[in-house]
């Protein structure tokens, strides 16, 4: 890595600018996402009931329940990822970094470089490993062909793919494996330096060899930006996360340490789901 | 889980009720071999009909198929087999071809591009302008010739000449052309590039799009850099059958540019032009001499079979060459 630590908030979120708060000020307990009362609709049903926690910097925290309990949904707004889906209507509040997101004067576009997002099925561009870095850089205006070299290898590095690629980095993506893309949507990701990572399930695809590097690189990774991940892999939650939010048919069950959640949950729902008697 | 795995297996019982037949006892189903040997047939008979039109105009149109017929005006006689040629025609084709091209490929990939990536799916709007595409592809022919003759050459080509060249009475736009030949064939295939172009959209996963605007891609840039390119070949698709459809058109270029007669080549947008498909239809309607002309009307033919076919191999070798590029990358 060439750089020691992510960027502070450097970019304001509001296009007209705003005088953004210096976050250096800020108490270091401050929670990086705090989501207050935040409800979710597609059309007349409602995904996600009143959702409030925060979310702390630099840690991994871990979305579980089962299928359709809007885990990914509520992912999805933190990049307001939800704004391309119609007839999307959203309540409540989700700050990051002290600035809402979802008020009227803040830029998707802008939120998105400081919020990076990995799918559940990995979706490298159909170009080279190095064009597929070398896109999202010009994105953020980084041309030079120097500095894109150099950031293409510190990322490739940093997703831990660097060594499988780095004679090849002209060779289609498409060409490399399941784990291997994915690991390169991970270093596409974290080449625009966001603050947070939000990962859907980014290992649901893959064979336990490709989960193991892709678990070993997010534990990496935490050191410099704050993972959110959603799974459905109870085990990986347990292994890799620090914070647990389990949630429900919309609603948020139980949010703790992951220490907590699965060895002495409160509710009785979270530990009937992490026991595996449901779900 | 583990007491599951460990557990003894089963003794297998049969299932009550399962019939003891032998599987070994293949019947004969007449309306299963009734249904395969139709469906052949109907095959078949595509492909006869197939060989016969393309025999018959090969084996006739050969005897009159001449170097110097495809180079050669037809200044010395039209209808007669030894002096007549179809060069202008060649030409004429070709340019209102190529041009239509031109025209159509933007306006209907950027209209594609509007209906897949922008229009809401099930708006009210988006239902109207595809009802109108689907129409578009269903009116006549002939009628997109008078279209043209009514809109372009009478009112736009008379605007522009009331407005460019007042002072002047002989039209310069307001008369059929090549210019106005081409947009009108244009209109015509707008249904076939848009079609094409949504369906090759539409088949690129939303995973890209969503990969592309999770870096902070704008929609532009994603349909731009993402979208488009991927969608290149199923573009040029569109184009090819947009230039089959067009070059064999007669109707719509009646009334909107093509000449029965030109000693000139055509040299600029606004002059007339001899067609091939046109042509066929002068040599087999206007010749004093029907059995003389016949060779030429065949040979006439056969040159624009070969046009079109040769069009389209231009078109098709684009697209595997941007095919095999997108495949190498660099």
């Amino acid at each position: 890595m060439t750089e020691a630590t992510a960027p502070k908030l450097t970019v304001p979120l509001a296009k007209p600018t705003p005088p953004a708060p210096a976050v250096g000020d800020q108490p270091k307990a401050e929670p990086l996402i705090v989501t207050q009362n935040l409800s979710l609709f597609y059309g007349p049903s409602q995904a996600l009931k009143n959702v409030t926690f925060d979310i702390p910097e630099r840690l991994v925290t871990a979305f579980i329940g089962p299928s359709g309990c809007g885990k990914s949904t509520l992912l999805r707004c933190y990049n307001r990822m939800n704004d391309l889906i119609d007839g999307v209507r959203i309540d409540g509040t989700v700050k990051i970094g002290g600035q809402e997101i979802n008020a009227k004067d803040v830029d998707a576009i802008e939120l998105r470089k400081r919020v990076g997002m990995v799918f559940q099925r990995s979706n490298p561009f159909p170009k080279s490993i190095y064009e597929n870095i070398a896109y999202a850089l010009r994105l953020h205006g980084i041309k030079s062909r120097s500095e894109v070299d150099s950031i293409v290898e510190s990322s490739l590095r940093g997703a831990a793919l660097w060594d499988e690629v780095k004679d090849r980095l002209h060779a289609s993506a498409l060409g490399f494996s399941g784990g291997q893309q994915q690991r390169l949507c991970i270093a596409r990701a974290i080449a625009i330096r966001p603050e947070i990572i939000l990962m859907d399930e980014p290992a649901s695809a893959l064979d336990p060899i490709a989960t193991s590097k892709i678990e070993d690189l997010i534990l990496d990774l935490k050191k410099q930006f704050t993972i959110v991940i959603v799974t459905h892999n109870m085990q990986q939650a347990a292994r890799i996360s620090d914070y647990t939010a389990f949630f429900y048919l919309g609603e948020l069950i139980e949010y703790d340490t992951t220490s907590k959640i699965f060895t002495n949950p409160t509710k009785k729902q979270t530990e009937d789901y992490v026991t595996g008697r449901f779900g | 889980m583990s007491a599951v795995a460990t557990a003894p297996a089963p003794p297998s019982l049969p299932r009550p009720g399962a019939p003891k037949t032998s599987f070994h006892k293949k019947q004969f189903r007449f309306s299963s071999f009734f249904f395969t040997g139709l469906t052949g047939l109907a095959t078949l008979l595509i492909l006869a009909f197939l060989v016969i039109i393309f025999g018959n105009i090969l084996m006739l149109g050969w005897q009159g198929f001449s170097w110097r017929f495809i180079t050669a005006g037809t200044e010395a006689d039209m209808f007669d087999v030894n002096k007549a040629g179809v060069f202008p025609m060649i030409v004429g084709t070709t340019a209102r071809v190529i041009l239509m091209t031109i025209f159509v490929i933007p306006v209907g990939v950027i209209t594609a591009i509007y209906l897949t990536e922008y229009a809401h799916a099930t708006s009210r709007f988006t239902r109207i302008i595809r009802s109108a595409v689907n129409n578009l592809a269903g009116v006549p022919s002939i009628v997109f010739g008078l279209f043209g003759l009514g809109f372009f050459i009478s009112f736009v080509g008379a605007n522009l000449d009331a407005a460019l060249r007042p002072s002047n009475a002989e039209p310069l736009w307001g008369k059929p052309a090549l210019i106005w030949a081409s947009l009108t064939l244009a209109v015509m295939t707008l249904p076939v590039v848009i079609v094409a172009t949504e369906e090759s959209l539409k088949a690129i996963p939303l995973g890209l799009r969503e990969g592309s605007l999770a870096l902070g891609a704008t929609k532009l840039q994603t349909i731009i850099q993402i979208v488009l390119p991927q969608a290149l070949p199923g573009i040029l698709t569109g184009g090819i059958l947009a230039v089959s459809r067009a070059a064999g058109e007669v109707a719509p270029i009646l009334f909107t540019g093509a000449a029965y007669y030109m000693a000139t080549l055509p040299h600029a947008l606004t002059d007339q032009f001899m067609d091939l498909g046109y042509h066929v239809f002068i040599l087999s309607t206007q010749s004093p001499n029907v059995e003389r002309t016949r060779p030429i009307l065949y040979a006439t033919v056969l040159v624009l079979l070969l046009l079109t076919l040769a069009l389209n191999i231009v078109a098709i070798l684009i697209r595997a060459r941007m095919r095999r590029k997108m495949r190498m990358l660099h």
